[in-house]
């Protein structure tokens, strides 16, 4: 066999590995798919076999059952509030570290940004909960998902503004700008395209969190689609149809801003890894 | 320009303070609730001194195998990860149809919730009818078949292994990423040079490879230290404590009103992530220069 014979053969294995590879991950999530489908009694066993009877109603009875409307907008709320405060304030706070280097502001950086490392005491933020008087509210959800987000958007705008030129503040502060015009009519504009990939990552995670409202929501009526889902999990364990398409319900916001975000998605979570 | 007026410290106010309030001052306070007897039942306070902790080293505890199985996921999940993603990332590289389509599939699990995952492979994993042991038994590999969550000895396997399933496609994206950057004409030299697609890979992919492989063993090893949906949704910590990694453990001892138990290997892990925190954060923010 000559090189060429050679490369081609590799090539054919390449595209079989690949393929089995991909359907390592598709295979799960056609089961999910086709079993949402399917009655109570077929549902049992997750299997690629079709349903006998296609029953469509299985949607609805999820949103009824599982109340999934009003945690539908919980989770709505939570990680659309949180992503704007987050974005907001962390920019801000990136602009002013990357732009001010001295030894002080430098440490301020980094205690921010080991934020994205250190864990959460679970069991003394629920003193601190009550303290607060934000245990088992909205707005307490609000903040610690922004205080879970922040390190990390930070982290990510500051390599952002780093790349926006200091010429252009100081052309801005000859003109008279003040230091609030400086921020929002020059540099923050600039800055939108960091804060669509920012805002993005920060509404997919929260949206996909868990433990916050685990620990820290008692009522369900403010549980979000992920609590939700774990609940209705515990209350119809052998209803598998259901849970599948809950579990498509749930998954659905996320699947349709990773397709229609994706470039910022990617992005965004590679940024800090590659640096040419 | 005067930077300390166009570049105001109150800027950063806001961040600072949910930061610090509800991440920082929890893992400060939860330090000195370690010293306590702090828990549901009592509403007194008492300063128990080291206590907490000589429970948590003393050599036989069940709190030091929670802490020695966080660190085994950690450890195996990051390995696997790492090593497979950069085989996909490689090979989804040069030579693959629908290259795209192929890492879009890949990627996708780590956008989906992490417990949503964790349920669906509660289905699939389950002995009597979940799709795996009945898949295996249609190929004639029935003796393959296991009780993959309830097994004392597979279980924390099975729950690493979804793991990995969950996590590759993202360090495979980060590492393509990464393999996209590196200049073809390093390629080209060494293939005039005679040299093949291993020693290609050796010598120029894998150095080229260094900054971006550290970001993704830093970024595994923060998420596989505070792993956890997975196992709540799999195992809840079963059997016998078996799967029971440090989170999972303090949410049940939580729910058991032991709560200076729960602080105290929170605190652990704390002071832990804050020392090797410092240099990986290093790590995260290396080569950042003003352009």
């Amino acid at each position: 066999m000559g090189t060429k014979g050679k490369r081609i053969t590799a090539d054919v294995f390449k595209n079989i590995l690949a393929w089995a590879v991909a359907m390592l991950v598709l295979v799960p999530m056609a089961l999910i798919i086709i079993t949402s489908f399917k009655t109570d009694k077929e549902s049992l066993g997750m299997s690629l076999t079709l349903p006998t009877q296609w029953v469509f109603s299985n949607f609805n009875t999820v949103i009824e059952k599982g109340k999934l409307a009003v945690s539908f907008i919980n989770s709505l709320l939570y990680a659309g509030f949180a992503t704007l405060l987050t974005v907001f304030s962390a920019t801000m706070s990136a602009y002013v570290f990357s732009r001010r280097r001295s030894k002080g502001f430098s440490i301020l950086y980094m205690y921010l940004v080991l934020g994205m490392v250190i864990p959460i005491n679970y069991v003394s933020l629920m003193k601190i909960m009550q303290l607060t008087h934000l245990n088992n509210t909205r707005l307490g959800i609000i903040l610690l998902y922004a205080a879970l987000q922040t390190p990390f958007t930070i982290f990510l705008v500051y390599g952002f503004v780093s790349k926006v030129p200091v010429e252009l503040d100081e052309a801005a502060v000859i003109d008279g700008c003040s230091p609030m015009s400086l921020y929002f009519r020059v540099v923050f504009p600039l800055l939108k395209p960091a804060m669509v990939t920012a805002g993005v990552l920060c509404f997919l995670n929260t949206w996909n969190e868990f433990i916050m409202p685990l620990y820290f929501l008692n009522s369900t009526t403010k549980w979000p689609m992920t609590l939700a889902i774990y609940n209705f999990f515990g209350q119809f364990q052998r209803s598998w149809n259901l849970i599948c398409a809950d579990v498509i319900l749930t998954c659905a916001p996320v699947v349709i801003l990773y397709i229609l975000a994706q470039r910022f998605i990617v992005g965004g979570q590679t940024a800090g890894a590659v640096k040419g | 320009m005067k930077k300390a007026k166009f570049y105001p410290w109150y800027f950063a106010l806001i961040s600072l303070i949910i930061y610090t309030v509800f991440s920082v001052v929890p893992g400060l306070i939860g330090i000195g609730y370690s010293f306590t007897d702090w828990s549901a039942y009592s509403r007194e306070l008492h300063f128990v001194g080291w206590k907490n902790f000589a429970k948590v080293f003393s050599g036989n505890s069940e709190y030091l195998r929670y802490i020695l199985n966080t660190l085994l996921f950690t450890v195996v999940t990051c390995t696997f990860k790492t090593g497979l993603g950069l085989l996909f990332a490689v090979l989804l590289n040069k030579g693959v149809k629908l290259k795209n389509l192929h890492r879009g599939i890949l990627y996708m699990p780590s956008v989906l919730p992490i417990l949503v995952t964790g349920l669906t492979f509660s289905s699939i994993l389950n002995p009597k009818y979940g799709f795996l042991n009945a898949f295996l038994k249609s190929v004639g590999l029935g003796f393959l078949a296991q009780k993959w969550l309830t097994d004392p000895h597979i279980a924390f396997g099975s729950v690493m292994a979804v793991d990995v399933w969950r996590g590759t496609g993202y360090i495979m994206t980060m590492l393509i990423a990464g393999i996209v950057a590196i200049s073809p004409t390093y390629y080209e030299a060494a293939s005039i040079d005679g040299a093949n697609a291993w020693q290609q890979f050796k010598y120029i992919t894998l150095p080229m490879l260094r900054q971006t492989l550290a970001v993704t063993i830093v970024l595994n090893v923060i998420y596989g230290l505070k792993a956890f949906d997975i196992i709540y949704a799999l195992t809840n910590g079963g059997p016998g404590h078996r799967t029971e990694v440090m989170n999972t453990a303090v949410f049940n001892m939580m729910s058991k009103g032991l709560y200076a138990e729960g602080t105290t290997i929170s605190s652990v892990m704390f002071v832990f992530m804050v020392i090797i925190g410092y240099f990986m954060v290093k790590i995260l923010t290396k080569d950042e220069v003003v352009e």
